[in-house]
């Protein structure tokens, strides 16, 4: 039976790991390559990263940490932030990246999820979603790290998405992210329900029954967090007792 | 040597750091030499069936890949690497494969989530050297849209549980396909590359 998966995220920032609070307030954690393989031999399913700063003279320098990854650890990993260009999804594939992420620039250009798919296959093209409460059941697409209002409807952008020809994707409620007070049901749930494509829960994550929730009650396929795993807060092999103990199937 | 045929984009990098650290030497290559002298073969899955089965024409590497086939060299598909050794695939139209293995691959029934994406078990149906040291149920890494339908029962090794039965591991003498990704699989896909090495020495 397909398992649940278990995702830890990675901001990457000139070559290190940091994580903010809603985008904010930026913190150094630590080296990515290491961090990467203690979260293997602790059990993750799967890794992102996010290069944040993205700029074109550090490019270079996130690319060898995707190498350095890749030559570490068997497991599959994503690899996001500042992919605008067919010739940016070719360099991360082939630094050793399984899938890459897809944001602010499917939102200016769709047509890039579409040509990516043909090129490479939908299976490691991920439509990556940010999405804000902005009513009763109404969440709009915001861009550039949560600062710029699209005003794209949520579900709908999801479902273009798929449409488009992305074979995942990540739904973060900015709302949320970095609360630890739990996922954001809601919204993870309307897409999920509106889409047949794998999601991944994103933003929010505090306890091992927020995963829990999350994987139930809003269907989601996979549940990511951040700073709770990089500070220990949750510990993969409790984590997974846990959701194996609530009848979730996860992989051991 | 192993030869991993280098035919257009992907993650193919992650395979030979995997084969790295399964013990077995290995070279991205298109050249139709490099592949004749190799001890065995790896054809990764790159993109779309049609679009893979040009590139491999248009390399001249397809007619070499049959010729070692026809030779006994070992030689293993991974993932749409898997669905090239077959007759055919009905991606996005109707399109002839290498036509190693007889069988077909169509889209995965929309009854579930297309990609079959994650980690899923195994179900041994045959048995092989392939199999040493991987339990029942051992979990490895699927990601593809398109599966294979129809084949022969009792080329199939394992297969995983999604939407009916999926064939994982098929082979037919020194012919192996791995629908899932052994790269990306852990410590099982590593054991089962070491196995294939095994075959290809």
């Amino acid at each position: 039976m397909l398992a649940k998966r278990i995702i830890p995220c990675m901001d990457v920032d000139k070559g290190r790991v940091v994580k903010g609070h809603k985008f904010q307030n930026i913190r150094d954690v630590a080296n990515p390559v290491e961090l990467a393989k203690r979260y293997n031999e602790a059990g993750a399913d799967e890794l992102v990263f996010y290069d944040i700063t993205a700029s074109h003279e550090e490019r270079p320098i996130f690319l060898d940490v995707v190498e350095q990854v890749a030559a570490e650890i068997a497991i599959p990993f994503t690899v996001g932030g500042g992919i605008r260009s067919i010739e940016d999804i070719h360099q991360t594939l082939r630094a050793g990246a399984d899938k890459v992420s897809i944001n602010s620039a499917a939102v200016k250009k769709p047509d890039l999820i579409n040509e990516a798919a043909l090129k490479f296959g939908s299976q490691c093209v991920v439509l990556s979603i940010d999405a804000k409460q902005t009513g009763p059941q109404k969440w709009t697409i915001f861009t550039k790290g949560g600062r710029e209002d699209t005003e794209l409807d949520a579900i709908e952008w999801a479902k273009r998405g798929e449409q488009l020809g992305a074979g995942e994707l990540v739904v973060n409620a900015i709302d949320t992210d970095g609360d630890k007070s739990g996922y954001n049901l809601e919204l993870t749930k309307a897409i999920t329900d509106n889409v047949n494509v794998p999601v991944v829960a994103s933003g929010g994550a505090g306890s091992n029954s927020h995963i829990a929730e999350v994987l139930t009650e809003a269907d989601a396929d996979a549940a990511l967090a951040a700073s709770v795993f990089h500070y220990g807060d949750i510990r993969i092999p409790e984590l997974k007792n846990h959701l194996d103990q609530n009848g979730i199937t996860v992989r051991r | 040597m192993i030869a991993i045929i280098d035919y257009g984009a992907g993650n193919i990098k992650s395979l030979q750091f995997a084969l790295t650290k399964a013990g077995l030497e290995s070279q991205l290559t298109n050249d139709q030499d490099t592949i004749r002298q190799s001890d065995g073969i790896i054809l990764p899955g790159v993109g779309a069936f049609h679009d893979a089965m040009t590139a491999l024409r248009d390399l001249g590497i397809a007619g070499t890949l049959q010729e070692e086939a026809a030779n006994g060299k070992a030689l293993l598909g991974i993932c749409l690497g898997m669905q090239l050794l077959y007759d055919k695939s009905f991606e996005d139209g109707e399109w002839d494969g290498l036509k190693l293995l007889h069988g077909e691959a169509g889209r995965i029934d929309d009854s579930v989530k297309v990609p079959h994406m994650g980690w899923n078990t195994l179900a041994h149906h045959n048995k092989s050297t392939l199999l040493q040291g991987i339990p029942e149920n051992s979990y490895v890494y699927f990601v593809h849209s398109y599966a294979i339908k129809s084949y022969n029962p009792d080329e199939l090794i394992s297969s995983t549980d999604y939407g009916g039965k999926v064939p994982a591991i098929v082979q037919k003498n020194n012919l192996i396909g791995m629908q899932f990704h052994p790269e990306k699989s852990g410590g099982t896909g590593l054991q089962l590359l070491q196995n294939f090495g095994g075959l290809a020495s």
